[in-house]
């Protein structure tokens, strides 16, 4: 509990000592939920003018936990939050291992795809649950299925997917692509051509970005040259960290529309999402963390939060049946989002709508009006049922 | 030549002014607040047009009258205060410690107590609205929202949305004395007539929660169903019970109709197509006439509750979100 504490402003904090007591007083189901971080370091990027905060993902699983406490506390059920961020894998399972020996059997973890299969095959064989807030790979969706693992994240074929829904309302079927080579950019990019497949786009060119020059200074020489292709409606650029692609706007040869990691971004969420309630969900963020809430923030939010409304709504804390009650029909969960969130009961993944933004403002909301689909149009963004492998919700998550 | 001339026009000017002083009287006024605009619309319910627009405070949420209608309060949100507005002279007269973005109340019948959602604090603030000062803060679930007082006065009931609970405060003693978990983010409360049912929507659940209010239990779920709009789209938000118990009315958001059922029976009876995102609703005096406001359209549609048909819609100013008549 210091640790989340020391952050707090003084009236909060205090607020917060109340409610401690009263919590205290009455609490008789302790539910204890671990929170396991990769630090990574980060390459050096050419727009690295606004660093992306370090805590993201740590700071809405602790958001996550009050909000779970703000309704446990009427019916004597109480979170904590244990929070271990180390920079090796196996440094953290043996945290896991030791949490595992206290009966903490529900985990979130904010860790690439490798690291978290590492995790996953480590506590086969078990009850334990985990939430995956850190990799939007999309192979997890739809091969390597992990029995133990549900993805608050969204896939990024989700992603691609809800960009190119709008894509196509708007008539932009011609893209250019630009890729950056870090398999990241690569896995966005493969995204982007299923999804430009999928709904009918056609890639009219595709460059690999290689250059090493610093852009700040030279993007207005190297980029109209670079964008000299066949013509295109809009160009699409996958690169996730942010290297080249803030330059790539304004800079086409053609005077067209930049998407994808950069210009128009399909994201799970941002500050500028407001609707629908959202706006309560940023301010009591930003007054906690004192910035932004991140994608990451949210993915780590809603793990704490299905794990809430599930004990909730089932009255058992216990991992196994948990993991039931989230895959079922029943499970509902308000994410700021306009909709009731879910999870595919094939592959784990909570159904969203995904927003379309830039900088300043919200643009659109994906699905798009008229892509249907028999169970819920939610489920024409990322990876269906027939295209996946994995069926999680007919095993038990010890399977493997 | 003169004298007569003077003595018409005089006799002219009163006639006209008892005109007006008689429309004005007869008229009922209905008030708006304009989420995005600052502004509260007032629209003439005999002419069904906007007559005038008042700036007010940022972000006007909940709208409510005093018992004898000379006061107007207003939950600016984003100013953190409650505004008190004199409803002659459309002056704001002085402000109320609200707490922090109080977003809904509902009054006492007292006429003095205000009990106020602060949404970003978890509480719920009771004002003494003569003294203006804060007789208590109840700590309650997140994103408190929805307030109903019973007829009685004896139960304020608050919703918070995410912990997806109603809290049912003792009006005595101020505290916190049963829960009740309904589906996902409920919005709104509303009590019949006679105080016996509690009516409690559930806007992402898409359900609304009938509560037998002397057992506190939920007697029945009511579920929507309109064909070519997606279920995820159905949010249930305001609702209105007529005083006779014949009607309920409840607002279905951004599934943009309003559904009509039968308070006796439970069984929804019909949907009417409003505006889009319909949000909240309010009958005039007689209960004829059954006004909506809907958010992403701007405008308010007004239903003819006898024929169970909308009649009208009127543009008001940028989200409209609460409405309230004055007689």
């Amino acid at each position: 509990m210091a640790v989340v504490a020391h952050f707090l402003s003084r009236p909060v904090l205090l607020a917060y000592c109340l409610l401690l007591t009263s919590v205290m007083a009455n609490a008789n189901q302790e539910i204890p939920i671990g929170y396991l971080e990769l630090q990574q370091q980060r390459p050096p990027l050419l727009s690295n003018v606004l660093p992306e905060p370090e805590d993201s993902g740590l700071q809405g699983a602790r958001l996550g936990l009050a909000d779970n406490n703000g309704a446990g506390r009427f019916v004597g059920q109480h979170f904590s939050l244990l929070e271990a961020r180390l920079d090796n894998i196996d440094a953290l399972l043996k945290q896991a291992d030791d949490w595992q020996q206290q009966g903490i059997k529900l985990l979130v973890a904010n860790m690439p795809a490798a690291q978290l299969e590492q995790l996953s095959m480590h506590f086969s064989g078990t009850d334990t649950l985990i939430f995956n807030a850190g990799s939007p790979e999309d192979n997890l969706r739809h091969s390597r299925c992990l029995n133990n693992v549900l993805h608050t994240l969204p896939s990024r074929a989700m992603l691609t997917d809800a960009l190119t829904q709008w894509l196509m309302a708007k008539r932009l079927k011609h893209w250019l692509l630009i890729e950056g080579q870090r398999p990241n950019d690569k896995a966005y990019a493969a995204a982007l051509r299923r999804s430009a497949k999928r709904f009918g786009a056609k890639i009219v060119a595709s460059k690999e970005w290689t250059f090493d020059s610093d852009l700040r200074r030279t993007a207005q020489a190297e980029l109209p040259l670079f964008t000299q292709t066949k013509e295109y409606d809009v160009v699409v650029v996958a690169d996730e960290l942010g290297d080249f692609g803030e330059y790539v706007l304004y800079n086409t040869w053609y005077p067209r529309p930049v998407v994808g990691t950069q210009g128009l971004k399909p994201v799970s969420w941002h500050r500028v999402v407001e609707q629908w309630g959202a706006a309560q969900l940023q301010t009591r963020f930003e007054k906690m963390a004192t910035r932004w809430m991140t994608d990451g923030d949210y993915a780590a939010w809603l793990a704490i939060r299905s794990i809430g409304e599930a004990v909730a709504q089932q009255e058992s804390s216990e991992a196994g049946a948990l993991r039931g009650w989230l895959l079922g029909e029943q499970f509902q969960l308000a994410g700021y989002k306009g909709r009731s969130l879910n999870y595919r009961p094939w592959s784990g993944q909570l159904r969203q709508p995904i927003p379309l933004v830039h900088s300043r403002a919200l643009i659109s909301q994906s699905p798009q009006e008229g892509y249907l689909h028999p169970t819920t149009d939610l489920d024409t963004l990322g990876y269906d049922r027939p295209e996946s492998k994995c069926r999680i919700a007919e095993h038990t998550a010890g399977a493997n | 030549m003169k004298k007569p001339l003077l003595f018409t026009t005089s006799i002219a000017s009163v006639a006209s002014a008892l005109a007006l002083a008689a429309s004005q009287a007869l008229a009922a006024t209905a008030y708006v607040s304009n989420e995005k605009d600052n502004s509260l619309s007032l629209i003439d319910l005999d002419t069904m047009k906007v007559v005038k627009t008042i700036p007010v405070g940022q972000r006007p949420r909940g709208i409510i009258f005093n018992k004898d209608y000379s006061r107007l309060y207003i939950c600016a949100s984003d100013d953190d205060t409650v505004q008190v507005m004199d409803t002659a002279t459309h002056k704001i007269i002085g402000e109320l410690p609200s707490g922090e973005d109080p977003e809904q109340f509902a009054l006492h019948p007292d006429d003095r107590r205000l009990y106020i959602s602060n949404e970003d604090d978890a509480l719920v603030t009771v004002v003494d609205t003569l003294t203006k000062t804060v007789i208590a803060q109840i700590d309650v679930g997140v994103e408190p929202e929805g307030v109903g007082i019973s007829p009685d006065g004896s139960l304020a009931i608050n919703t918070s949305e995410t912990t997806s609970m109603l809290h049912w405060i003792d009006t005595e003693t101020n505290e916190v004395v049963h829960n009740t978990r309904v589906d996902q983010r409920p919005r709104h409360v509303e009590f019949s007539h006679d105080g016996k049912q509690l009516w409690a929507s559930s806007e992402i659940g898409g359900s609304v929660a009938v509560i037998d209010v002397a057992s506190k239990e939920i007697t029945k779920k009511l579920k929507f169903k309109i064909r070519g709009i997606h279920p995820d789209k159905i949010q249930p938000v305001g609702v209105k019970i007529t005083d006779d118990g014949r009607y309920a009315f409840v607002a279905l958001g951004p599934a943009n109709h309003v559904a009509v059922i039968d308070a006796k029976s439970l069984q929804v009876l019909d949907y009417l197509l409003v505006g889009r995102r319909v949000w909240h609703m309010t009958f005039n005096t007689d209960q004829s006439l059954l006004l909506t406001t809907n958010g992403m359209s701007s405008d308010v549609s007004v239903i003819d509750v006898n024929r169970l048909k909308v009649i009208k819609s009127i543009k008001v100013g940028r989200y409209p979100w609460g409405v309230v008549v004055k007689p």
